[in-house]
């Protein structure tokens, strides 16, 4: 019992129904919705902390025991998740200041990010099943309005096809929900483990995985359901893309391997292999539109499909290597996603175009955005001591122990494509002749600087001192392989 | 009784799939509607149809029915009409700007290569 942990989400909500009446004043917005932010990363901070220090802590909302109330659970690896939401949301924030046009600042863009950020806090933090839908549901409608919000014509009609794309997932996750409780008679996740482990993992019960696995998928951005995804997240402005890239899909992934670790791991054979072949495909597929592509936000939006091969190949090897890698992987992802998207967002404001034989030569105007981008870069392909290097490495050892060897080839080849393919923009973008160098020169970037750096400096520090976190990524782990712990710490028998 | 909600559960979620494969985003929304109660119907079939009294401790009956499917209905129904209300918003908005309700010219072509 810890209250501490309804925070995170509490923070944001009472953050979202105040600004709501703060929608004419910006200033008062800005700094309401900045402290609300700084608040929630202090508080995740400290569950972090104290799940490190006294194990898994859990809430029974409302004094209904589980597992019959609704719970929330504190886990090392959704409380990792949650600090790496609040630093995110702080920096969007951030560069939201600076690059929103004040029509979206007046039309509740503040407090539907703040409810966007308390719909993906909560279903990490959510132990029952029903309730990881509602938390969906509200992340997802923030990001209807989010994606929509400005109303051009790209806006809207990518807008219709990605919520056309969610609420039949929604349906779908319902139905699922609803074949789950025929079969066990209960929703929280704890004790859907016990109790599928207890009657066994039969046919049926695969089958509802796998259809949980299509759900959490289509969120996801897994192959063959990632194809809503490049269109609609190319409509919105460069820090909602950030948002969506850094925060949403990975919600997908983290459901995903929440069902199979704790809930569906009888079958591995079965599931997890789908799983593998899936990620290699979705591997493959994004690093092919990352490198087709001359569009410089349309090649970042590919990377995010990538990443999310790769980290869900660590979760289905399913060894202890293979899945420590993922969640390195995982938490590098969202940090270096949410830089690479303010970049892009940076070159098309400085640019006005995002297409990348339309500028060059940007090095010259400016030099720190630049060199910002070639760190970014390095990090995102995995290059040594930066952050993407260590997840990359422990997942393709994984892999090896796993001896899916196919697989965890293409992950190597993959950081290659994956490293030509934002090499190319930068060598195309930020040397050669200045195309424009008078107009670039007077467009400043100010403002927009400062939350990018943050997000390097975290991503060099991630690989610098991963001494100093690896002890919250190997209990994490512990976690999720062994599933009574969770269990233990929820229905403390 | 539960073989035949089910069959009403599909006829409900195959008339869905027939409007959302339909060009027109008006149909396309009506069928996104059918297929939410075709769901919220599941649950309640999945949960069993009329085993006991209400689930009301002033009933006195020796068997209950379960209230937890009733509670995820409530909550599901909720979510779906405030996602359609918002979808035929939207539509109505898009159609203002864009000009047509069809979905084969709102299938968008690439700007770039």
């Amino acid at each position: 019992m810890n209250n501490l942990i309804i925070l995170p989400i509490v923070i944001p909500f009472l953050a979202g129904i105040i600004l709501i009446f703060f929608n004419k004043n910006i200033k008062a917005q800005k700094l309401i919705s900045a402290f609300a932010s700084l608040l929630a990363i202090v508080v995740s901070g400290i569950i972090v902390h104290t799940v490190h220090v006294n194990g898994i802590q859990s809430l029974a909302i409302g004094n209904w025991e589980a597992p019959y109330g609704i719970v929330l659970v504190a886990d090392m690896y959704a409380s990792l998740l949650v600090l790496t939401t609040a630093i995110i949301g702080f920096t969007a924030l951030l560069f939201a200041f600076s690059t929103i046009t004040p029509d979206r600042e007046k039309f509740y863009f503040y407090p539907v990010v703040q409810f966007l950020l308390l719909g993906v806090t909560g279903a990490f933090l959510t132990g029952d099943i029903f309730n990881l839908f509602v938390f969906f549901e509200v992340m997802l409608m923030s990001s209807y309005m989010l994606i929509v919000l400005g109303s051009s014509k790209i806006q809207l009609r990518e807008s219709v096809k990605y919520i056309l794309v969610n609420i039949i997932s929604s349906a779908l996750f319902v139905i699922a929900v609803a074949y789950l409780y025929a079969v066990t008679g209960t929703l929280n996740m704890a004790d859907l483990s016990v109790k599928i482990a207890d009657m066994g993992q039969t046919g049926l019960l695969t089958v509802i995985a796998i259809l949980f696995l299509v759900i959490f998928g289509l969120k996801g951005a897994i192959f063959p359901l990632y194809f809503w995804l490049p269109g609609s997240y190319q409509a919105p402005p460069a820090v909602i893309t950030a948002l969506f890239g850094a925060l949403l899909t990975k919600v997908g992934i983290y459901s995903i391997t929440r069902v199979y670790t704790l809930i569906f791991y009888h079958e591995p054979s079965y599931t997890h292999q789908i799983l593998a072949w899936l990620a290699a495909l979705t591997i493959i597929f994004g690093v092919i539109g990352a490198i087709a592509y001359w569009d410089i936000k349309k090649i970042i939006i590919y990377n995010i499909i990538t990443a999310v091969g790769v980290i869900l190949f660590g979760i289905a090897a399913n060894t202890p290597n293979a899945v420590e890698g993922s969640i390195y992987y995982l938490v590098h992802d969202m940090i270096i996603k949410g830089a690479l998207f303010f970049l892009v967002g940076a070159i098309i404001a400085i640019t006005g175009t995002s297409n990348l034989r339309k500028f060059s030569g940007l090095i010259s105007s400016h030099p720190l955005l630049g060199w910002m981008f070639f760190i970014a870069t390095l990090s995102l392909a995995g290059i040594p001591p930066l952050s993407g290097f260590i997840g990359k490495l422990k997942i393709i050892q994984g892999g090896f122990e796993a001896e899916e060897y196919t697989i965890s080839f293409v992950v190597l080849l993959s950081s290659l494509l994956v490293l030509y393919s934002v090499m190319k923009i930068f060598i195309n973008g930020f040397w050669g002749e200045p195309s424009n160098e008078e107009v670039y020169k007077g467009k400043s970037v100010k403002g927009m600087v400062a939350p990018i750096a943050i997000l390097l400096v975290l991503s060099i520090a991630y690989g610098f001192g991963i001494e100093s976190i690896s002890p919250y990524i190997s209990q994490a782990t512990d976690t999720l392989l062994d599933p009574t712990i969770y269990i233990q710490a929820v229905l403390k028998e | 009784m539960e073989v035949l909600m089910s069959i009403v559960v599909g006829i409900l979620v195959s008339a869905a799939v027939y409007l959302m494969l339909s060009r027109s985003l008006l149909r396309i929304i009506i069928g996104t509607g059918l297929l939410s109660h075709g769901a919220h119907l599941l649950i309640l079939t999945m949960g069993g149809l009329k085993t006991g009294a209400a689930p009301l401790l002033g009933e006195n009956a020796k068997v209950y029915v379960d209230p937890l499917p009733q509670a995820l209905i409530l909550t599901a129904i909720v979510i779906s009409f405030g996602v359609t209300s918002f979808f035929l918003v939207l539509a109505y908005r898009s159609y203002q700007e864009l000009g047509t309700d069809d979905m084969d010219q709102l299938r968008g072509n690439d700007q770039y290569e």
